[in-house]
């Protein structure tokens, strides 16, 4: 009953933020949240290769493609966390590349390894990431107790995170992620581990802060996640992006009527055979 | 499969298990390391020697039978290397309770658990008896070399006191666990190791400026009024030492009493041992609960990074045990200190580099735990904070902690020598610096469970933070004794601070 109203609660005061911040983008800020451009990176292969995507700004954006394919290390240059070879990248209109701390301001980002610390309690880890964003306390606080209410860890909100399985480490990521309110939220598998009502509440929750006015970028492999939850899949391989739009424009692209699953096998095949 | 076939494959096995693990540890997990490490260590050994010839060289010419206060300070001796493994054995054996993941697959088996599990033990006993032979070698060479082949019986009284270390540890863990329950066995088997490593040395340090107002560890055992409560020259106690002087009957009886001992404790702890390992293994599911949850508290963003920074050093077990054993070694100076208030005793110069070298190494592993094992890098790195901040906030809580820490004992000796406190101040800070600007220099992304294997990452930076923290501690001391040799050891000290500087990888 309670986690319902606080989740009643969460919903509105996100959604009313929501609306400031969506006129604000729509008036004042450019449409796209997300502008990359010939974004390269070469390990011991080209892992990315000129990658040009452009995310609009309160889009859920779902970035599928086989093993390997450049998904991972397009999202962490996108974070910060990798230092492209080439290229650009632009977070509402702020170059990344020079202006990092900038963009991180209003960033999130929630790997599929959920890295936490075991000897902090769920409630410590939010206020330290909110406290690493800046956000006030007064404000944090409860945004971070309805968070973690909403995820079905307040029973475990005093423990420490050591004994937590993989969905609940997730969990804790993810509100971390959510805490500070960002208006970009990068996620790499973050169903991964899930238990089915934990994937539900986190879907949930997500679609929750697209409906707001935040954009997200995903990548899944749980290809129904994406057909079902985003606005627009594309679909990468080999560090390229073969093929994008929402789910109708695929299939028209492919010129069937079928599944997610069959255009991806079909376009990662075609791809396979081009190279 | 028969069941002799089952336990020495099983043996195999955790032999295989042991050597990777000891090789990696050698390695860094890097394996086209390996023929440099063995390299590595080969050379060290054979370094080792010089060392080991003046610390024992003297005593290769002592033959049987020995008068009370020689075979007191041999027996001792052995007492003490038996500590040490017990220290380094009862390690051991909370790691394998704790760390290893094969539990579930020897569990689901069909072989006997009590079997295996006695192969377990056994092969705890034998790394632990391997790595004491491994490094009482270079000393048992000496005393070969120059007093002949007699002293070959040493390596049996290293393996017997090995085993039956690794007797004692198996069973002191097992009744931790029994009396203590997981939750706070890891943390307890980590003191009590810290404590009795070096609880001897220091008990004989207390005893001997009590007694006799000295920092000498040999002043008990070479007293006259210990020689007079000392048993009979044939009393079983100095069979150790009897043992290390080539009798061979003391040796065979000192051999046949470990193995009996990891026998026993093998028949009575084999059984247990399974449940003791899966209450460990299932305590990792159980969470810690802390207090209430506050109010989140305001502030900048070093100060959220220096909060989280503080709280989880104050719940590291690692640092909590390390800790009690600085403090440990600092009890004996503390104690002399407190002796000598109303002397003018020289003596008490040294406890500055004493301060000084605990200083160092304790900032070393501060560092390493507050920058290198970040256990969520991205989330750091994602962060609106520029890394040049973040390392800022790092560093700060490193030195805030050591100055916390060491501040009551500068405070102390200001009242006895304020010009002293004011060099071991300013020394302890450098010293601090310099372990700190180290570690940051070999930085690498790591987690703070990584930590007993730091050393790994770097033997460079490893050795540059103990020569470091030496050096300044001999400088500190030549300050106050010698100013004009303290500045020919403080430029050796930042030679040596700028030579690792210019290997380290920060600087490319």
């Amino acid at each position: 009953m309670l986690a319902t109203i606080h989740r009643a609660e969460t919903s509105s005061v996100h959604v009313q933020r929501g609306k400031s911040k969506l006129d604000d983008m729509f008036m004042n800020r450019p449409t796209s949240a997300l502008q990359l451009q010939g974004l390269t990176k070469r390990f011991d292969r080209l892992a990315v290769d000129a990658l040009d995507l452009t995310v609009h700004a309160g889009e859920f954006y779902a970035l599928v493609g086989p093993n390997g394919a450049g998904k991972t290390t397009t999202l962490r240059m996108v974070a910060g966390l990798l230092k492209p070879d080439a290229g650009s990248v632009d977070v509402f209109g702020i170059d990344a590349l020079t202006d990092p701390v900038a963009a991180k301001q209003v960033m999130a980002w929630v790997s599929d390894e959920p890295m936490i610390y075991d000897k902090l309690t769920p409630f410590e880890y939010l206020e330290f990431v909110a406290g690493l964003w800046g956000i006030d306390p007064g404000v944090s606080q409860s945004c971070a107790h309805t968070l973690l209410v909403s995820l079905g860890l307040e029973p475990h909100l005093n423990e420490r995170c050591e004994g937590f399985s993989k969905g609940m480490r997730q969990k804790v990521a993810l509100a971390g992620a959510l805490v500070h309110d960002p208006r970009l939220i990068i996620l790499d598998e973050p169903l991964t581990g899930l238990d089915a009502v934990s994937a539900r509440h986190v879907k949930g929750l997500l679609g929750e802060r697209v409906r707001a006015g935040c954009t997200i970028i995903m990548t899944t492999h749980i290809l129904e996640v994406a057909e079902r939850m985003a606005d627009r899949i594309g679909v990468i391989a080999s560090g390229r992006l073969v093929a994008e739009g929402t789910l109708a424009e695929l299939r028209q692209q492919n010129g069937k009527d079928t599944s997610l699953e069959d255009l991806f096998i079909a376009l990662v095949e075609r791809k396979a055979e081009a190279a | 499969m028969s069941s002799a076939t089952t336990l020495s494959w099983f043996a195999r096995h955790e032999l295989r298990l042991a050597w990777r693990e000891w090789l990696a540890m050698m390695t860094g997990g890097r394996r086209r390391r390996t023929r440099v490490a063995l390299i590595g260590l080969a050379v060290f050994a054979a370094l080792m020697h010089l060392p080991a010839w003046a610390v024992i060289g003297r005593y290769a010419a002592l033959e049987a039978p020995l008068d009370r206060t020689s075979l007191i300070v041999v027996t001792a001796t052995v007492f003490l290397a038996w500590a040490l493994m017990l220290s380094q054995a009862i390690e051991s054996v909370t790691r394998v309770f704790y760390a290893r993941a094969d539990l579930d697959l020897i569990m689901s088996s069909p072989a006997r658990l009590a079997n295996i599990f006695s192969i377990r033990i056994a092969a705890i006993a034998l790394t632990v008896t391997a790595m004491a032979l491994l490094l009482s070698t270079p000393f048992v060479d000496v005393l070969v070399i120059s007093g002949g082949v007699r002293w070959f019986a040493a390596f049996g009284v290293v393996a017997a006191v090995g085993l039956s270390a690794a007797a004692f540890a198996i069973a002191i863990t097992i009744v931790l666990f029994r009396l203590i329950g997981p939750a706070r066995t890891r943390l307890m088997a980590q003191i009590l190791a810290a404590i009795i490593g070096a609880g001897f040395v220091i008990a004989l340090q207390i005893a001997a400026i009590l007694s006799y107002g000295t920092l000498s560890r040999f002043a008990v055992l070479t007293s006259d009024a210990a020689a007079a409560y000392a048993p009979d020259s044939n009393s079983l106690l100095w069979w150790p030492a009897r043992a290390l002087l080539g009798d061979g009957e003391a040796l065979l009886l000192l051999l046949s009493v470990a193995l009996v001992l990891l026998g026993a404790v093998m028949t009575i702890f084999s059984p247990r041992f399974a449940d003791t390992a899966v209450s460990a293994s299932a305590h990792a599911a159980t969470s810690r609960r802390s207090n209430q949850a506050r109010t989140f508290r305001g502030g900048s963003r070093q100060q959220a990074l220096r909060r989280k920074e503080f709280r989880l050093l104050g719940r590291d077990p690692w640092l909590v045990s390390q800790t009690l054993m600085q403090l440990l070694y600092l009890v004996p100076p503390a104690l002399f200190l407190w002796r000598s208030f109303s002397d003018s005793s020289t003596a008490l110069v040294l406890i500055t580099p004493m301060i000084v070298m605990a200083a160092g190494q304790l900032a070393g592993g501060l560092a390493w735990l507050t920058i290198s094992g970040e256990d969520a890098a991205d989330l750091v790195a994602t962060a609106p904070l520029s890394p040049s901040r973040v390392i800022g906030a790092k560093i700060e809580v490193v030195l805030i902690s050591i100055c916390v820490l060491f501040t009551p004992l500068v405070g102390a000796l200001a009242i006895l020598a304020p010009l002293q406190a004011a060099v071991t101040a300013f020394a302890v800070m450098i010293a601090a610096g310099s372990a700190t600007a180290i570690q940051l220099w070999f930085r690498v992304q790591a987690k703070r469970s990584q930590f007993r294997r730091r050393q790994t990452s770097s033997r460079i930076a490893t050795f540059a933070e103990a020569f470091s923290s030496i050096g300044w501690a001999a400088t500190s001391a030549l300050v106050l004794m010698a100013p004009i040799a303290a500045i020919v050891t403080a430029l050796m000290t930042i030679g040596i601070i700028a030579t690792t500087w210019k290997l380290s990888p920060a600087r490319e």
